[in-house]
């Protein structure tokens, strides 16, 4: 019978089907981080108990680590005492920690896919939402939550029921100045932010394909943006030319077995979804969002919906998100002035996507009064970047490159954007305060960012390429 | 305390929001600490105070308006979209919750719910707009939510809805079992499972 990409990797790790109920779903990797992890170890020990395969877990400080001067003890108590209690536990436990002053600490997001942790084939979880971002691999990768993080301490299982199916076809030729965020921005629009609830995502068509594995790990990390449970891509050779020679990947030995297993990775051709959308590469224009959920997106060229646009329903809702971002309906965004530019996070903070950026700023100055802060998501990146002198670059721009972690993504730490003000953002959530109390956020493609960062507004990345 | 949870009824607590995200419900800044205890005093923080002050309520939002009470939060679509954590449904359920009605949940959100004996009851946009009437009629009104008949109803308008959850999980609801209790159960099946797949 033909089979979905999804449906050969799930199957394959069924341990137990419940009559009317869930599945107990086997777990390949499992990363932790300091925020969603202690009252997992706690449940843990309540009962007695060892983490079961301490081997298949990584962890990761990243959530609330400061992003300036991190040699020096963490000056938050409240942080301080969680990123202790992450050491603490994964030394009981025996679980590989990559801490601060550790080279490969980053972003959990970042870093497994960039130590070849992230493997095609594999289940893949993590308390964070984001963790569909493994998906890009051809894994199935989720989100959970602490209570399910015990459950795989415990027995590397989870009781999952299976998720109905949607394919995203994006065919053709992607236009200048757009990148892989406005694609996904785009798909978000398209289909609001809950348009996928219930759905785990599979990625294909000509432009997906086009894409590094920065530009499809982008995808795949915002599918939780429209709702969905995770999202994928098939493996093909960008994948395992990535892949190949980084630290965790399979070694010689076992390369080539490997490489057979993943190859019969993909839908097969008549396999069926539940549903299909097809999207136009041509339509995608470069991206920004105007409201306080993903889905609220329009072309930066574009205007914000009218008032008579909004179902009498959701009209609510949409004025009082445009309120809090103080924008009017049916306005356009070009031109608005931004404070902050924030590139990071683990939607946009890739090597990838701090040469974008140094390519488009390299010998301009940023606007006089914009703060811009480059948080690399990653040791790694930072030491990359360095090396190519992306960080001169910066420098001159008046940028400021601090050290890796999630930061104003969620600010989480002290790296918060001040109440009123406008910040343009690669990350992935413009929720109201998401990036501290009455903050205003625009996301955008690191492109978009660069030009606010230069421009000190909103602009659009053609009238300048 | 046994957690298991059948019968909930009661006045009701009225939220007109639609896609509420888990950093309202919970905002980032409270996630530093390293027990489920206590979440509850900072459900929806940011609508709930003014400049982050607990001595500043913002009259108008829901929890500070003495009209309402219950152990049953009715809000709109989408509720609990965003980020997986968990302490959105300890928060919830710690503020003095046990059932959250609404007419579409996130995903994450519900399992996370359901493992924390916060029960997720999603009913039709129509019956959600009923219900939200009703409350607005007489903030008084009983509602009744049954998950061993999976139903919600308005006893004096005589109005009923179904709700799904599946046997697995309304068994748990109904003896308080979790998820892992079973998990457990079947170690030796997980490692018999290992052992050939690997
Ligand atoms: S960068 Fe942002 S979205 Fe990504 S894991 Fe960190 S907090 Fe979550």
């Amino acid at each position: 019978m033909a089979k979905t990409l999804f449906d050969k990797i799930w199957d394959k790790h069924i341990v137990q089907q419940i009559d009317g109920g869930p599945s107990v779903l086997y777990i390949d990797k499992h990363f932790i981080h300091e925020v969603t992890s202690p009252q997992a170890f706690q449940g843990l020990e309540k009962r007695g108990m060892k983490v079961f395969r301490p081997q298949q877990i990584v962890a990761t400080a990243d959530h609330n680590v400061p992003t300036l001067q991190q040699h020096l003890p963490i000056k938050d108590e409240l942080s301080r005492v969680q990123v202790q209690q992450l050491i603490t536990n994964c030394k009981n436990h025996n679980i590989e920690l990559y801490g601060l002053g550790h080279p490969f600490q980053g972003i959990v997001h970042v870093i497994g896919p960039e130590l070849g942790v992230t493997q095609p084939g594999m289940t893949i979880v993590c308390g964070d939402s984001h963790t569909s971002t493994h998906g890009a691999f051809g894994a199935i990768a989720f989100g959970i939550g602490t209570s399910e993080v015990e459950m795989v301490m415990a027995t590397q299982c989870l009781m999952q029921s299976k998720p109905k199916l949607m394919r995203i076809n994006v065919e053709g030729t992607l236009n200048k100045g757009v990148v892989s965020k406005d694609i996904i921005l785009y798909i978000i629009a398209q289909i609001s932010a809950s348009g996928a609830t219930g759905y785990f995502v599979e990625y294909a068509g000509s432009a997906i394909r086009s894409l590094s594995m920065e530009g499809r790990m982008t995808i795949c990390n915002m599918s939780i943006e429209m709702g969905a449970r995770g999202g994928m891509i098939a493996p093909d050779e960008v994948t395992f030319e990535y892949m190949k020679g980084r630290q965790f990947a399979p070694g010689n030995g076992q390369w080539d077995r490997k490489l057979e297993q993943w190859k019969e990775l993909y839908s097969d051709a008549d396999a069926k979804f539940d549903v299909e959308i097809n999207i136009k590469a041509e339509d995608i224009e470069p991206m920004i969002t105007y409201g306080t959920n993903p889905g609220m997106g329009v072309s930066v060229a574009g205007q914000i919906p009218g008032e008579k646009d909004i179902d009498e329903k959701e009209k609510p809702s949409f004025l009082k998100s445009l309120d809090y971002m103080g924008l009017k309906p049916g306005t356009g965004i070009k031109g608005k002035k931004v404070d902050y530019v924030f590139i990071g996070s683990c939607t946009n903070s890739r090597i990838e996507d701090l040469r974008l950026v140094a390519s488009f700023v390299k010998g301009k100055k940023k606007a006089d009064d914009v703060e811009v802060w480059i948080v690399p998501g990653s040791k790694q990146v930072e030491k990359q970047a360095i090396a190519e002198g992306i960080d001169k670059i910066f420098e001159e721009a008046g940028f400021q490159l601090r050290q890796p972690g999630c930061s104003a993504c969620l600010g989480m730490n002290e790296d918060k954007i001040p109440a009123g003000k406008y910040c343009i953002s690669t990350s992935n959530r413009n929720f109201e305060g998401r990036q501290g109390p009455n903050a205003r956020t625009f996301l955008a493609s690191p492109l978009t960012a660069a030009v606010a960062a230069i421009t000190g507004e909103v602009g659009d990345v053609r009238d300048f390429i | 305390m046994s957690k298991a949870i059948n019968i909930v009824s009661g006045r009701v607590v009225p939220l007109k929001e639609t896609n509420v995200d888990t950093d309202q419900i919970i905002p980032a800044r409270f996630l530093k600490a390293t027990s489920r205890a206590g979440f509850g005093k900072n459900l929806f923080r940011d609508w709930r105070y003014a400049n982050d002050d607990e001595n500043q309520p913002r009259a108008e939002f829901v929890l500070n308006d003495p009209t309402y009470s219950g152990k049953i939060l009715v809000a709109g679509k989408n509720f609990g979209c965003g980020s997986s954590r968990e302490h959105a449904a300890w928060a919830i359920k710690d503020y003095g919750f046990d059932v959250v009605v609404s007419s579409f949940f996130a995903d994450i959100f519900r399992n996370n719910a359901l493992n924390n004996f916060l029960v997720p009851v999603q009913v039709s946009d129509e019956f959600l707009d009923q219900l939200f009437a009703a409350v607005e009629k007489d903030p008084a009104v009983e509602v009744v939510v049954n998950v061993e008949a999976q139903t919600i109803s308005v006893p004096s308008l005589g109005l009923q809805s179904s709700f799904d959850v599946n046997n697995y999980k309304k068994t748990c609801l109904l003896n308080g079992y979790d998820d892992i209790d079973y998990l457990l159960s079947i170690k030796p099946a997980i490692e018999a499972f290992e052992q050939q797949y690997k």
